[in-house]
């Protein structure tokens, strides 16, 4: 059965940034994380405060690791905000918007929402997940256009 | 000494659910030390079979890595922050 999931709640703004950010990194995968506010078990509530573009420290077409300085960065941002790390994004550069092994294995947290960025083909794909015991549910995204 | 350590939050729930703690020690094996002796569940999160840092998690001694510094051995001074970050990755 899935598990309860918010609906990731994006700006324009905000998912511009995202997909943005994962075309400036081709040929590279690009990589960044989401904050916002959490519930008092520590469930994101879907809004997102702010996207964070991210250092690949893998530099690779194929793998990502968030930089961990931009990441301490994200943290001590949201910590100060009285918010938290809510989710992380990164680019597909040849293939679907959804987590591949490598993804589901390395997943960090299962409360986090897992966005995706396709860039194969014509037009970037933008799909969010929650990861849990390594199974995927697709999380919906609402972009509110402003 | 005495240092702060920020927790990610998939270790707060081993740790009473709180975002940072306080523990003693001269070095970061130290303070971890003293942590897994108060949290015994940290100890797999935190370091490796042989007692080292483990690879899926990075610690900073304030703004530093401490990889680039002594690692376990980097030496904490009162009032120093440590943050234990996951390592966030995947393909």
């Amino acid at each position: 059965m899935p598990f309860a999931s918010p609906t990731l709640r994006l700006t324009e703004s905000q998912y511009l940034a995202i997909v943005g950010h994962c075309l400036d990194g081709l040929p590279d995968e690009a990589c960044g994380l989401l904050t916002g506010p959490v519930l008092g078990d520590g469930e994101p509530t879907g809004r997102c405060s702010q996207v964070f573009p991210a250092r690949n420290a893998d530099a690779s077409a194929r793998t990502y690791t968030v930089d961990s300085k931009d990441l301490l960065a994200a943290m001590r941002e949201a910590e100060a905000a009285g918010e938290e790390i809510v989710g992380v994004w990164h680019s597909h550069t040849h293939t679907v918007a959804y987590p591949s092994l490598t993804d589901v294995r390395q997943a960090v947290d299962p409360r986090w929402i897992y966005v995706l960025v396709s860039l194969e083909g014509g037009d970037p794909v933008l799909r969010a997940y929650r990861i849990r015991d390594e199974r995927v549910d697709e999380v919906p995204v609402a972009v509110a256009r402003g | 000494m005495s240092v702060e350590v920020k927790l990610p939050t998939l270790l707060r729930p081993q740790a009473d659910g709180q975002a940072s703690v306080t523990a003693d020690g001269a070095t970061v094996g130290e303070v971890f030390a003293a942590l897994v002796a108060r949290y015994p569940g940290m100890q797999d999160n935190l370091l490796d079979e042989s007692g080292g840092l483990h690879r899926f998690v990075n610690v900073y001694k304030n703004d530093e890595d401490i990889r680039y510094l002594e690692q376990l051995e980097t030496k904490v001074d009162d009032g120093d922050t440590l943050s234990i970050l996951p390592a966030v990755a995947g393909g």
